[in-house]
């Protein structure tokens, strides 16, 4: 797509775009007009105010073009190396071989500047994942591609020095994405909220008051969580290119990912109660060595925010690349006096690569590891348990977020069994290609 | 877990013993005191009941860290390595030496002076840590090497 440029590997040290430091202080900035304006109305002499800015205006833009001149960055001996600082010198090296994953961000301002940010997820690192600040989205891309490329399979190797061919796979429509965020947990819990505080009401407005300070709150972060959902996965869009899928989304910040094949470690089918007519279902997944803080854990979590079941089946196994196991082995009848209501859906089930467990009542839930990504496996055994004779198995692996999957109440010998296969067919399963 | 041909390892002895001698202490200085007061207060009959109270849980402790003692055990496959515990709750994990990130030894100042030390074993998962506490240092080291060998030679990438 882009062809841009047909430069080699950047060798030689280069900067980031001239215009990253107006970006970079663009907050600040703002920050402090907006402290200045509101001391100047308040005290009328709007003078004093403007001589502030006057002076911190100019030595941020200086702070902000020296830190740009003293920035720089080249790919060398198979390391991003990024220097910065003028007193407090920083070098960082980047050891390619070791990258997860390389994601292009474009802030709001960004957008219109043209500007992208280039942000690195080291293996085994927790780390602040390292970050160009900011490139021109051309660069952006082309440093993205060498980095993959570099990292990367000879497959990828050979889409070479271009944005490699995307062939979009599905994008979710804004209206079925919002019906789907209100049909949510969060809705659910506004609901009976409001239905709580009417029937308390009825009793006493005391109460009523009460419940309301107690509810305002949680009213408050559900509506949060909402807003966030559609701010993030809006415009979700999923594309597959030859280093893995890529993701697309955000409504205000825009943010591509790519979930590599074969490094995911955990995949979760999620159907709420209120999808469950609609045949509706989410899907996550975690990918190994995604550092970073909670923001940007969430943000991976969903490969596909919402999508019928048939569909999501089939892009599952496409990022899997292989079609999955049903799970079928029901628990015993004996598990009926610690899940009553669940029992039915606890079914396990297994193949030579991935491992499936599904459970949940109101909110169905499907878990799968591949077998290749198992850590280790355990069982557990609670007093109860061992009474009914029943034991959980726990699959763990790299994910962050989605630590693995566990298969509550089976009969503890098919427990003990499972440990014994699953360590035999999980170490067949790292030997294949 | 099958456990036909399985060597299960169990803890060194002296972690039990320094359990215990912990227990002895944290039950004793508030028991002592009990019985001091109740001397004071009431009479050498209900301080001589307070001291029986306080001398049955400890024989019930006592009875309690030695079956957790005896629930521990580890055994080294071909390919993996087998840790269990818990008598309440039993667990049991399989960690592949292929999958161990690092292992490390530590130990406590009360370890020391009994010659114990831990062995941890970490994965890329943060529920598949593995600790097995109370080995003899020596033992602890030579678990240590052998799995640093071991997991070197079976380095599975993620």
């Amino acid at each position: 797509m882009a062809a841009t440029s047909s430069r080699p590997i950047a060798t030689d040290w280069q900067r980031l775009h001239p215009l990253s430091p107006v970006l970079r202080s663009g907050r600040f900035l703002v920050g402090i007009l907006a402290v200045v304006v509101q001391q100047g109305f308040a005290q009328r002499s709007l003078l004093g105010g403007l001589g502030v800015l006057g002076v911190l205006v100019p030595l941020s833009l200086v702070s902000g073009y020296v830190s740009w001149r003293v920035t720089r960055y080249r790919l060398a001996d198979g390391e991003l190396q990024i220097d910065s600082g003028l007193l407090q010198k920083r070098q960082r090296r980047v050891p390619i071989a070791r990258l997860q994953s390389v994601d292009v961000v474009r802030p709001l301002v960004g957008r219109f500047l043209g500007l992208s940010e280039v942000r690195l997820e080291v293996v085994g690192s927790n780390d602040k994942e390292a970050r160009l600040s900011f490139l021109s989205d051309d660069e952006a891309h082309r440093v993205r591609v060498e980095l993959l490329s570099l990292s990367g399979s000879p497959e990828q190797a050979q889409t070479g020095a271009d944005r490699p061919e995307e062939r979009l796979l599905v994008k979710v429509p804004s209206r079925v994405l919002i019906v789907s965020i209100l049909l949510g947990f969060p809705t659910i819990v506004g609901l009976s909220l409001g239905v709580a505080l009417l029937a308390t009401l009825a009793v006493s407005r005391a109460a009523a008051g009460g419940l309301v300070a107690v509810a305002l709150p949680v009213l408050l972060i559900s509506g949060q969580q909402v807003v966030r959902r559609v701010l993030q996965e809006y415009d979700f869009e999923v594309a597959e290119s030859g280093d893995g899928l890529r993701l697309r989304h955000g409504l205000l910040e825009k943010r591509s990912q790519t979930i590599p094949t074969g490094r995911v470690q955990t995949v979760t089918v999620v159907q709420p109660l209120l999808w469950r007519h609609r045949g509706w279902v989410r899907v996550e997944v975690d990918v190994a060595g995604y550092a970073g803080g909670g923001e940007e854990q969430q943000l991976t979590a969903a490969l596909l925010p919402v999508a019928p079941l048939e569909f999501a089946r089939q892009l599952v196994d496409r990022v899997l690349m292989s079609p999955l196991p049903v799970p079928h082995a029901p628990v015993p009848r004996s598990a009926r006096w610690l899940a009553p209501l669940e029992r039915r859906r606890l079914l396990l089930g297994l193949d030579d690569r991935f491992l499936v467990a599904s459970s949940g009542w109101l909110v169905r839930r499907t878990h799968v590891v591949p077998l290749a990504k198992i850590q280790s496996l355990r069982s557990t055994q609670g007093p109860i348990q061992r009474r009914l004779g029943l034991a959980t198995l726990h699959a763990d692996s790299a994910g962050r977020r989605l630590k693995g999957l566990s298969a509550q109440h089976r009969a503890a010998p098919e427990v003990a069994a499972l440990l014994d296969e699953l360590s035999v067919r999980a170490r067949a399963a790292r030997a294949l290609p | 877990m099958q456990d036909a041909g399985l060597r299960w390892l169990g803890l060194d002895p002296a972690l039990l013993r320094l359990r215990s001698g912990l227990a002895t202490v944290a039950l004793a200085v508030p028991g002592i005191a009990t019985a001091v007061v109740t001397l004071v207060l009431s009479g050498p009959v209900q301080a001589g009941g307070v001291v029986l109270v306080a001398l049955a849980l400890l024989g019930l402790v006592f009875a309690v860290l030695r079956r957790q003692f005896r629930a521990w055990g580890y055994a080294e496959r071909e390919d993996d390595l087998v840790v269990r515990r818990g008598v309440m709750f039993r667990r049991t994990s399989v960690v592949p030496y292929g999958r161990m990130q690092f292992v490390d030894v530590t130990a406590g100042p009360f370890d020391r002076r009994l010659g114990l030390a831990s062995v941890v074993l970490h994965t890329a998962a943060a529920a598949s840590v593995a600790k097995i506490p109370g080995l003899a240092a020596a033992e602890a080291e030579r678990l240590r090497d052998r799995l640093a060998a071991l997991g070197e030679a079976r380095q599975a990438g993620l």
